[in-house]
């Protein structure tokens, strides 16, 4: 017994080093990486100057974040470690994850590795991007599927973005039309160019219809889905274990896993939604709060892991975007009085301001929620951006000499070091201002007139 | 990254949705329970022992207090235990002074009347010896009247009596 609560005891005082030099460990690692990538760039150059052909050089273990630098540089190479994705790339190795598809037909369900294989690649001219397809069925451009027999295969695909293409044409013809119309000075003038408008939208709506490329609804478990099944699943696992010790150890002081993340429970309740909603109410909301704030935490935490298969979970808009409206339906369903009462026409204030104010109040409604959204996003998005822009600056420049290339990722790793160290506080900080303002909605939600 | 996905929200409202139920009724309301109790048995405990401390305080002043009128009382009871030991030793003295005149005073009256006694035994005895005296003397002289009258007359005359 004692010797397993000692276990426990070692595992929560060390769990958060053991965070911190994974992190080092693994930023180091991703170094060596880099330098790997380094050396293969330089056999590349080689081959390509000895054989004038890269492509056949290139094998199949070459990972695809590798192959979105060949094609857009490094631009492609870092959205393509920042946007979701089929798979997931770990050292190397490919991981497929299950595509499951709402059809037409009914649902369907298979493994991503039919899409990423040599010879699944596909062309689409038009498209930008990477397009693997699968049989005759499906096709996957930038990480979207899309129906391919039904679309009349990858020709049918790129009439249609030649149709598109058509289509924004005759936009822009519509729009000197109607230029032409306000200077006209006669309404047969008028007539005449109302008639040919009208004629050119009804042809570009019909443009647009063809051209519209159709795909099955993708319910897939991408890679961010998994990321945030896996933190989910990690918040059940950790808070019923701190539960069952409040449980047990009632009225005792804290021990193991709970004194791990007791403070971070009380900072929430005392810190966050206590002084945003007041002691009374501040009960109801807690929980929510509680959820929210281990959830971003957990996330960024989970994504800066480096080279475990770059997980952006709270740096993508359809997760953040599913906490802004639970935030904002709670806001708008606590609402009382006063807070409809502020919106619809705030006291103390002239009517005929109220014309003004009144729709800019429940605007705001809407800005708040969708503020906390974009921001979480593109905070921890952009984190990850600067850290694969250092490590882009290694392949940039190294690519020329060795001294360069020894410079420059000496350069890179201490900025690494430095950002990963940014992202730590980041990565807490975005939890905070998140849960925070989310408090302070519910505060304002259920906050009663004082007068 | 930045483009919305139908799937992605799908799969975030359901398993967020139902984590969040899971935790707030398995995780957090144990949590904050036990959280919210132990905070009220330690502030409980707290007062508890501010309240003794008040208590002993009370008590400690209570104690001065007792101490102080215990003190006050046995320095009364010295203070009046010397008042009587005075008064008895002054009235002892007075009894005795009193006792002493009286004793002197009756010695007094006891040697007067002894030696009034004594006079007058004195006398007596005088009076016996001089009746001897005279007796023999008489006997004496009475050989020769005119002598034994001569030396009456004498004998009287130089007995005075006192």
């Amino acid at each position: 017994m004692t010797s397993k609560i000692n276990t426990l005891k070692s595992f929560s005082s060390k769990f958060g080093l053991l965070i911190i030099a994974a992190t080092f460990a693994f930023s180091f690692a991703g170094i060596c990486s880099a330098q790997d990538h380094h050396e293969k760039i330089n056999e590349h150059a080689d081959d390509a100057a000895d054989h004038e052909n890269m492509h056949s050089e290139e094998g199949e273990g070459a990972p695809a974040g590798w192959k979105s630098w060949k094609s857009d540089g490094p631009g492609g190479f870092i959205m393509h470690h920042v946007a979701d994705g089929h798979q997931m790339e770990w050292a190397g190795f490919q991981i497929p994850l299950p595509v499951m598809l709402w059809t037409d037909e009914g649902f369907q369900c298979f493994s991503s590795s039919n899409f990423y294989q040599e010879e699944n690649e596909a062309h689409v001219h038009g498209m930008e991007g990477h397009a693997f397809s699968m049989g005759d069925e499906y096709i996957m451009i930038n990480e979207v599927i899309y129906y391919l027999k039904e679309n009349g295969g990858i020709h049918g695909i790129e009439e249609k973005v030649m149709k598109a293409e058509e289509a924004d044409l005759l936009l822009a013809e519509i729009a000197i039309l109607e230029k032409e119309k306000e200077k006209a000075n006669t309404n047969d003038e008028k007539t005449s160019l109302n008639n040919e408008i009208a004629a050119l939208s009804t042809e570009e709506k019909q443009l647009r219809k063809s051209a519209i490329i159709t795909a099955p609804f993708d319910i897939s478990i991408t890679k961010n889905v998994l990321g945030l099944l896996l933190v989910l699943f990690l918040m059940v696992f950790i808070f019923l274990r701190v539960a069952k010790r409040y449980k047990k150890r009632e009225g005792q002081a804290p021990k193991g896993i709970q004194n791990l993340f007791e403070p971070l429970i009380l900072f929430v309740r005392d810190d966050i939604a206590v002084p945003s909603i007041g002691k009374q109410k501040a009960d109801k909301f807690t929980p929510f709060l509680l959820s929210v704030f281990f959830f971003i935490w957990f996330a960024n935490l989970l994504g800066l892991i480096p080279f475990l298969v770059g997980f952006n979970i709270a740096g993508t808009m359809s997760i953040t975007l599913v906490l802004a409206v639970v935030v904002f339906v709670i806001t708008t369903i606590n609402g009382n009085k006063t807070y409809w009462g502020h919106m619809l026409a705030v006291p103390g204030v002239p009517k005929w301001v109220l014309i003004l104010l009144t729709p800019i109040e429940i605007l705001q409604m809407f800005i708040k929620p969708t503020v906390l959204m974009i921001r979480l996003t593109a905070n921890i998005t952009a984190g990850h951006i600067i850290i694969l822009a250092f490590v882009s600056l290694i392949f940039l420049f190294g690519a020329g000499s060795e001294g360069a290339y020894w410079g420059v990722g000496a350069g890179s790793a201490i900025f690494m070091i430095f950002m990963y160290l940014i992202e730590f506080l980041v990565a807490f900080l975005q939890a905070y201002v998140f849960t925070l303002l989310a408090a302070i909605y519910f505060g304002s939600a259920v906050e009663e007139a004082h007068h | 990254m930045l483009n919305i996905s139908l799937g992605t929200i799908i799969w975030t409202t359901v398993a967020f949705l139902v984590v969040l139920f899971i935790l707030k009724k398995m995780a957090w309301k144990p949590i904050l329970e036990g959280l919210k109790k132990r905070e009220e048995s330690i502030e409980g405990a707290l007062k508890a022992a501010e309240d003794a401390k008040e208590e002993m305080a009370a008590l400690q002043s209570n104690n001065e207090e007792l101490l102080n009128k215990a003190r006050a009382e046995r320095d009364l009871l010295l203070k009046e235990a010397k008042e009587i030991k005075e008064g008895i030793i002054s009235e002892a003295k007075t009894n005795a002074k009193l006792e002493g005149d009286k004793i002197v005073a009756q010695a007094r009256e006891t040697i007067k009347l002894e030696k009034a006694a004594a006079i007058t035994e004195l006398k007596t005895q005088v009076a016996a010896l001089a009746i001897e005296v005279a007796e023999k003397v008489v006997k004496e002289k009475l050989s020769n009247d005119n002598k034994q009258q001569e030396l009456v007359n004498n004998l009287i005359e130089e007995v005075t009596l006192n």
